[in-house]
């Protein structure tokens, strides 16, 4: 089936990515969840059916798709289990700096790995007091010589701990304000690079989430990205480029919570018949499923408006990721009362998924945040519409 | 291709398609092919993927559709061919349960066909076994001693059997559906070119046409065959353990011993180059009356010591679904299912098993099946003689204590 | 080291019914896949493959249509495929098909080790195996769960038994059977699958491997069906719901009233 237009590479990256998220996570999910497990034995799955290829060019060892082909996969895998998808979709995010501001070196060194899936990326902004005021990071690079001093520390990194490239914005010049901050690459294992705290979360619990320790960490110059003072430039076009794709994560959680659901549904009989076929019940499916698929299409859509190479993507990037998480987090919630007193049991995956949708709404800039990038940038497009 | 559809009596009603398991009837319309007919518009169309089942045949309301057998008839004078045998397998000098009842059902068929019933032994010091398949029923026992005999290695062994055949000229054979005895028989079968049916759960003898007419269960059990085997002789096919019953041992029955001797040298390429011994199993798998097995409602390997105990109380052996074998809680043999062994014992109990159809595949044919499980809509439930729905971890340390008493 | 892995494309077993009434078969959407079985075969084939410089060719008789099965043996990683096809080998018994698979290995020339699985879900007979060893004259070695050691000259196995191992030694070329323990099948790449999309894959006739027609099809198989039937229903069984104690005592009180237990 192909309602969605997608290419034939691109309905081949949907059914392998879904053979692996039936066959290899499905299984394990709820002992992962329920262990806080970090899935290393389904990222090697991934990296060996070329999954990690899919967002990087083909000249660097990928085999050049873009965001779509990610969100694609990033969809099933979430559909399963939202905490696999996100340890798989946080390399993107990792190395997306790279592959938008990187230099050829820069890009020669690190892509190739990443899309082998061989080395996994982790992306660092976050830190204690510096959340959505992203411009109050403390984190300091000082430079000396041909290298950097960063001094500080990063929490709720995603793949903190288990990535070997992680790129990470710290301030280089406190004067200059938000053009102060730049962007670096470090590996794990260089000296004075360690990591702190493992969270234990509410959801998503197969993810790693942990704090990034900076202590007088020497950094070669040239593991800069791009130059200094660009570093807020390169994580809000980062964000651009990963917001569909935490979008496709929050549609996969939803319409993994559908399914299971509706199939529960169908079974559980109550006063003689099926669950699924009281009005009451069968409208709220309903209601799951539209809401479902208009999230899809218009995370497939800020998708293709990134590929596309249009400079400006802050407000369709934001809307798809708002959308979604806010659309998961009502399915989920809907879907765990389909369920009834089951649904309440951890042996039952309802509960599961209403876990995992929740931070869809708070990472990569909540859904406060999306909201005041879209007005801001509706109220520009309206201005530049007057004249 | 001999199968063939009538063009007069085919009206295109497309009912057979449905019947077709491999999707190889399409309905045309006989103004395109060229094939008209005063009365109907739409044409049945037999393409490549056709297996010559047979499955449409039946299924046509119109009786239009033929299926010819033609058959490339071998030089074999089938009245030359006499005897019912049954091959004896013995593994470290013993013979095997199976070949006891094979010689049981074997003496039914001898006798209903009106011919003798032998037995065929080969092994390396086994004279002593002989004496016990004519006191289990049969007539007269070949023996072939040799030293590379000892085991089953499959060139040997059909090289032997081989030669026996083209001497002795036996009109059937039943061997066990072991291990050894399915590649035994394919390897024969294939050797002297004749017909083997596997896994055969009923045979009898056709009254007129004096054939050994052999039903077996088919795509993973969810449809039974009947196979015979017309010009080719001898008709051989493989029974599984515990589906026929032996003869109770008769201590005054007489029988012939005809010692063989192979005129040559017997060779094998293969070697047995060591024999491990299976330690976590008291009671096999395969050979068990009763099998209790845990399922992914054990929740942890550690949970299989309840199995274990009420498995020690019945005299039972250990058994698995796939999602404790692939959790690594137990090994692959105690598997049961579709990629898992077929067990059919008098008892089967299914402990937090949910029953998807490719366990059941594996299991379904025992006398009678209880299940334990706390989701009332566990499929295993459908198949079940009797089920508790409950909490294993209640129920069965309670039914353990009920079975004590 | 050319290792051949013979495949079989099956209907999804688990769908394909009797209707009892009618006693005709049905399928519901039946989807057509690789023979489970199968699958160890090939992953056993492409590490023996990777570890010892090999190349992996696979091989089905079939329809048509078996060509998806092949190429889905080749997204896994075998370097070649074959389709030995012909509206005369329709119809073909486990004889038959050992003929026919066996002139195709032939045709091949210098085959070292034919890896098969241990049974096809749809006919159920593990016969081919031992039965294209035969046709071939190679050693076969059925039940195989490990392969110990393998070089140009010979390979050490084990032969999963009731109740046990065997640990069998053998010369090159053999057949060896084998079964689920023998490895974790891997997941297709998509650098694979894109290969397989473009991927060539040999066709052979009847003639091409040169099959006499008698032995062959319909013509070549000793064995017919005589009918086909819906296996006997089991009957509804009884089910007790309530107190772990209660139905457990229901249960055990059954049991012993009617033998099953003493």
């Amino acid at each position: 089936m192909n309602e969605y237009g997608f290419s034939e590479d691109q309905i081949m990256i949907r059914d392998l990515a879904r053979q692996v998220a039936q066959e290899k996570v499905k299984p394990v999910r709820a002992e992962l969840d329920e262990k806080s497990e970090f899935p290393a034995e389904i990222m090697k799955t991934l990296a060996e059916s070329d999954l990690f290829a899919i967002f990087i060019p083909e000249e660097y060892g990928g085999l050049g798709g873009g965001c779509l082909e990610l969100c694609i996969a990033t969809e099933e895998l979430s559909k399963v289990c939202g905490g696999v998808a996100v340890s798989y979709a946080a390399t993107a995010l990792g190395a997306y700096p790279i592959l938008l501001f990187g230099t050829q070196e820069q890009k020669k060194k690190y892509l190739p790995p990443i899309a082998s899936g061989e080395k996994l990326a982790a992306f660092g902004l976050t830190e204690p007091n510096a959340g959505s005021d992203a411009g109050g990071i403390e984190t300091t690079a000082e430079k000396d010589g041909d290298s950097y001093i960063i001094n500080g520390n990063k929490i709720f990194i995603t793949n903190g701990g288990e990535a070997d490239i992680y790129t990470i914005v710290a301030m280089t010049n406190k004067a200059r304000g938000a053009r102060g901050a730049s962007a670096f690459i470090l590996e794990k294992g260089m000296d004075g690079f360690e990591f702190g705290k493992e969270e234990d979360k509410m959801g998503i619990r197969s993810s790693s989430t942990r704090e990034l320790i900076f202590d007088d960490c020497r950094v070669p110059a040239e593991n800069l990205i791009s130059r200094e003072g660009m570093g807020f430039i390169v994580a809000m076009k980062t964000f651009d480029n990963s917001r569909p794709g935490i979008g496709a994560q929050a549609v996969g959680i939803a319409q993994g919570s559908i399914d299971e659901s509706v199939s529960y549904a169908s079974q559980r009989i109550q006063f003689g018949q099926p669950v699924s076929s009281f009005q009451a019940v069968r409208h709220m499916i309903a209601d799951m499923a539209t809401k479902t698929e208009a999230a899809r299409n218009l995370v497939y859509h800020a998708a293709r408006v990134v590929d596309s190479g249009v400079k400006n993507v802050s407000k369709i990037s934001a809307m798809s990721k708002l959308f979604a998480s806010d659309v998961a987090m009502e399915v989920t919630t809907d879907a765990v009362q389909v369920f009834g007193g089951y649904g309440y049991m951890k042996e039952y995956p309802a509960e599961k998924f209403m876990r995992d949708a929740k931070i869809t709404q708070i990472y990569e800039g909540t859904n406060q945040i999306q909201r005041d990038v879209i007005g801001l940038e509706t109220v520009k497009e309206n201005k530049v519409k007057d004249k | 291709m001999s199968i063939k559809i009538d063009l007069d009596k085919c009206s295109g009603c497309g009912v057979c398609i449905n019947s077709c398991p491999f999707e190889a009837i399409e309905i045309k319309s006989r103004e395109d092919l060229n094939k008209p007919h005063p009365r109907f518009k739409k044409l049945a169309v037999i393409n490549q993927k056709c297996n010559i089942c047979g499955a449409c045949v039946d299924a046509c309301p119109m009786d239009a559709i033929n299926i010819k057998k033609e058959r490339k008839k071998p030089e074999v004078s089938i009245s030359e061919y006499e005897g019912l045998w049954v091959f004896a397998e013995q593994k470290e000098g013993e013979v095997q349960e199976v070949s006891y009842e094979l010689l049981g059902k074997g003496r039914e068929l001898a006798d209903k066909r009106g011919c003798l019933l032998s037995s065929v032994l080969l092994g390396h010091n086994v004279k002593e076994e002989a004496q016990k398949l004519i006191k289990h029923g049969a007539d007269r026992v070949y023996l072939i001693d040799d030293p590379e005999l000892e085991h089953f290695k499959d060139e040997p062994y059909a090289e032997v059997l081989s030669y026996l055949i083209e001497q002795e000229k036996p009109e059937m054979i039943l061997m066990g559906a072991t291990t050894i005895g399915r590649a035994f028989a394919s390897r024969v079968a294939a050797k002297i070119d004749t017909g083997l049916t596997a896994d055969c759960t009923e045979l009898d003898i056709h009254p007129e046409r004096n054939l050994l007419m052999q039903t077996r269960p088919a795509f993973g059990g969810n449809i039974m065959a009947t196979i015979y085997t017309e010009h080719h002789r001898p008709q051989m096919a493989t029974v599984r353990h515990k589906v026929f019953k032996p003869l109770r041992e008769d201590s005054e029955r007489k029988g012939e011993i005809k010692e063989v001797k192979y005129p040559g040298k017997l060779s094998s390429r293969t070697r047995i180059v060591e024999i491990i011994k299976d330690e976590t199993q008291q009671v096999n798998l395969t050979d068990a009356d009763i099998i209790v097995s845990g399922g992914r409602g054990l929740g942890s390997p550690e949970n299989f010591k309840l199995v274990e105990e009420l498995a020690d109380i019945l005299g039972a052996a250990v058994g698995s679904s796939r999602a404790a074998v692939d959790a690594d809680w137990i090994p692959y043999s105690h598997q049961v299912g579709q990629t898992g062994r077929t067990v059919a014992p008098k008892i089967y109990v299914a402990v937090g098993i949910s029953g998807a159809i490719q366990h059941q595949v594996g299991m379904r044919s025992s006398d009678t099946i209880i299940a334990i499980n706390k989701d009332p809509n566990a499929p295993i439930f459908d198949i079940a003689s009797y089920g508790i729905v409950g909490d294993l971890f209640e129920v069965v340390p309670e039914l353990i204590k009920e079975l004590k008493k | 080291m050319k290792i051949v892995v013979c495949i079989k494309q099956v209907p999804d077993t688990t769908d394909v019914k009797i209707n009892p009434e009618t006693n005709t078969l049905v399928r519901e959407g039946v989807e057509s896949i690789i023979n489970p079985f199968d699958m160890y075969a090939i992953e056993e084939g492409l590490r023996l493959k990777e570890k010892l410089n090999g190349e992996v060719i696979a091989m089905t008789m079939g329809p048509p249509q078996a060509q998806d099965a092949l190429r889905d043996a080749i997204a896994l990683g075998c370097d070649e495929a074959v389709l030995l096809t012909d509206r005369n080998f329709a119809g073909s018994d486990t004889w038959a098909t050992s003929y026919t698979l066996a002139r195709g290995i032939r045709s091949l020339k210098d085959v070292d080790l034919v890896i098969c699985g241990k049974q096809a879900i749809d006919g159920d007979t593990a016969q081919v195996g031992p039965g294209i060893a035969q046709m071939l004259d190679y050693p076969c070695i059925t039940y195989v769960g490990k392969v110990d050691e393998i070089d140009g000259e010979g390979i050490k196995v084990h032969r999963m038994m009731e109740g046990g191992y065997h640990v069998i030694e053998s010369p090159l070329p053999c057949v060896l059977t084998v079964v689920k323990e023998i490895n974790e099948p891997r997941m297709p790449s998509l650098r694979g699958k894109m290969k397989a999309k473009k991927a060539e894959i040999t066709s052979w006739n009847a003639a091409d491997i040169a099959c006499e027609l008698d032995s062959i099809g319909q013509m070549g198989s000793p064995t017919m069906v005589e009918k086909i039937f819906a296996p006997p229903k089991r009957e509804k069984g009884v089910i007790f719901k309530g107190e772990p104690r209660d139905t457990a005592a229901k249960l055990a009180g059954e049991l012993k009233d009617k033998g099953i237990v003493s």
